[in-house]
């Protein structure tokens, strides 16, 4: 209880990224979800990951919206200090996408000896742009994503190696603020990228990018981002922490009413949360998207998963993934300890402690990730695993 | 690396007026190799060519992201860069946060050299901040006086009054409500707006 009253006495400063996967904590503070829950929530936008890992490893941020592989990667201190994060409740799955420059889409089509919206002869044509690249002497494609250690880089890394490509060694792969992206895009800088909503459909619609996959064609489910504390935060607040996870359900459940879609738009448009077009963003939540501009849109039911389908319960295969993806790319090292580590990162227990009755996973894979390639997922076998697929870093 | 070779520092921050302010107070303390990149389109390229053991970046620059990459494996990246200060140093981690600036440093460069840069950052980066704060503070007071003397013109010539009355009975109307003059200048010259 005091740890609750504690909480209450100031509000909480909780960080997060212009992204439509923002939604739930976005709309926990704007419908009055936390307040009800008797918490008092400041949101702090910023404008890098790195900003947000660091100012919530030192407390200058309570909470954060953080990209899932970051949560791990800093609690088993890869690339920077090592501070243990939890994440007691997801704030959206899936959601990315792979958009390729209309000048790299017809290469691919010239080069795809099968359907473009099939990602293995995507990354199929792909392996021949680039090996026909390499024979009339151009440079390398430029790929963009927006972190070492985001999903981005890893879903990028999944399709463009099963078709042969190596991203390390075939490509130039770049970090760039999603932002950027789209006149990244535009001035040839890079001739494709992957990153969340809704800056794919910002590219599409100014013409200069067509979607070619939506991570959901590469991966059925996929952690995308989490809600994350500290470690020793949750064990000094976890009154606190109980009634956030709350309030956040609660903002989950609003967001994906399709009745509430309008209103959750127009309040993520503002200038002080998203700031992109309420059009763009009521999109994104009905998962209904152009996928190139004046030309077909497409569907897809779960494009992004905010609420609905389980999606906000934390699921540790997921983590144990991500972590198999940072061992199978030369991030980190192979350990059971630290697999375990990185599954402790992803909380059920503080989850199913505040929510009673959740939603359940009515189209889960069988291995809770649904790849399109390689063997199923185990995480008791991450090495077996990584193992069975050939371009990767030894 | 020879011992003796400078240190070679990049600063990225899009402030000229910072930047000139980090540079001059490295320079004093004798890092001479000291380079401002404020153009932001192929910052790795740029900062590959420059070589440096030490970068400086402000946290207000999204492009921060992109520095990250720097601690990767990969064919883009030719020097792997430790990050900024040891895992113990957290103290130097906040300090820096704080101020607003964030360093990265290649592998191999002394702990005490590194201590030396972050704390001259995080100072000089305070002192930006500060004066930055001030020049507000004068621009607004500056402002206040406008206004002020709005409404003071407009009292006298409709209330007849001379400028130290005009004045007085200002201050006198400001201390009764319980406002700032400023407050009761403004509604001076809005009140004189709508009546026009």
């Amino acid at each position: 209880m005091s740890d609750a009253g504690q909480a209450t006495a100031g509000a909480l400063q909780v960080g997060f990224i212009p992204l439509a996967d923002a939604a739930a904590l976005l709309i926990a503070v704007d419908k009055g979800f936390f307040a009800a829950e008797g918490v008092e929530v400041a949101l702090v936008r910023e404008v890098s990951w790195s900003n947000v890992r660091d100012k919530l490893n030192i407390g200058l941020l309570d909470a954060a919206h953080l990209l899932a592989p970051v949560a791990i990667a800093s609690s088993l201190g890869i690339g920077h200090v090592k501070v243990p994060i939890v994440a007691p409740i997801n704030l959206g799955l899936n959601g990315n996408a792979i958009t390729v420059s209309p000048a790299l889409y017809a290469e691919l089509a010239k080069a795809a000896d099968g359907d473009l919206a099939n990602p293995l002869a995507s990354a199929k044509a792909l392996a021949r742009v680039v090996a026909g690249r390499r024979k009339a002497g151009q440079g390398p494609l430029t790929f963009g994503m927006t972190f070492p250690f985001s999903t981005h880089n890893y879903q990028l890394r999944f399709w463009m190696a099963a078709g042969g490509v190596d991203p390390d060694d075939d490509v130039h792969l770049v970090v760039l603020p999603p932002p950027f992206m789209v006149e990244s895009l535009a001035s040839g800088h890079v001739d494709g990228f992957c990153v969340g909503a809704p800056w794919n459909s910002v590219a599409v619609a100014l013409g200069i990018g067509r979607i070619l996959h939506f991570s959901v064609d590469i991966l059925q489910r996929a952690a995308e981002k989490v809600f994350a504390v500290r470690e020793s935060w949750a064990a000094r607040h976890a009154d606190a922490l109980m009634a956030l996870i709350k309030a956040l359900q609660k903002a989950s459940d609003f967001v994906e009413v399709p009745g509430n879609h309008r209103e959750v738009a127009n309040m993520l448009a503002r200038p002080d949360r998203i700031g992109v077009e309420a059009d763009v963003i009521m999109r994104t939540l009905q998962g209904r998207l152009p996928v190139v501009r004046d030309g077909a849109m497409r569907t897809h039911s779960d494009y992004m998963l905010v609420g609905r389908d389980g999606a906000t319960r934390p699921d540790p295969v997921q983590a144990a993934w991500l972590y198999a993806q940072m061992v199978r790319w030369g991030q980190t090292t192979l350990s059971k300890d630290k697999a375990a580590l990185a599954m402790g990162v992803y909380r059920p227990d503080l989850f199913d402690r505040a929510v009673k009755s959740g939603s359940t996973a009515a189209s889960l894979p069988p291995d809770h990730i649904g790849a399109f390639v390689g063997p199923a997922f185990d995480p008791a076998e991450i090495e077996a695993y990584v193992n069975a697929f050939p371009i990767r870093r030894k | 690396m020879a011992s003796d070779s400078p240190v070679k520092i990049v600063i990225v921050d899009e402030s000229p007026i910072r930047a000139a302010i980090l540079e001059e107070g490295l320079r004093e303390a004798g890092y001479s190799a000291v380079h401002h990149i404020s153009e932001m389109t192929n910052l790795l390229a740029t900062i590959y060519a420059i070589d440096p053991e030490v970068i400086l970046i402000d946290l207000e620059n999204p492009r921060r992201d992109v520095l990250e990459q720097m601690f990767q494996v990969s064919r883009a990246v030719r020097r792997p860069v430790a990050m900024f200060v040891d895992q113990s140093d957290t103290a130097s981690i906040q300090a820096s946060v704080d101020a607003g600036v964030s360093a990265y440093i290649v592998d191999g460069l002394k702990k005490e050299r590194i201590k030396s840069i972050i704390d001259l950052c995080v100072s000089r980066f305070n002192a930006f901040s500060k004066l930055q704060d001030e020049l507000e503070r004068t621009k607004s007071a500056l402002e206040e006086r406008k206004v002020i003397d709005r409404a003071k013109g407009i009292l006298m010539r409709v209330k007849n009054l001379n400028e130290e009355e005009a004045y007085v009975l200002m201050r006198s109307t400001a201390m009764r409500e319980k406002k700032k003059i400023v407050e009761i200048a403004q509604s001076i010259i809005t009140a004189s707006d709508l009546l026009k």
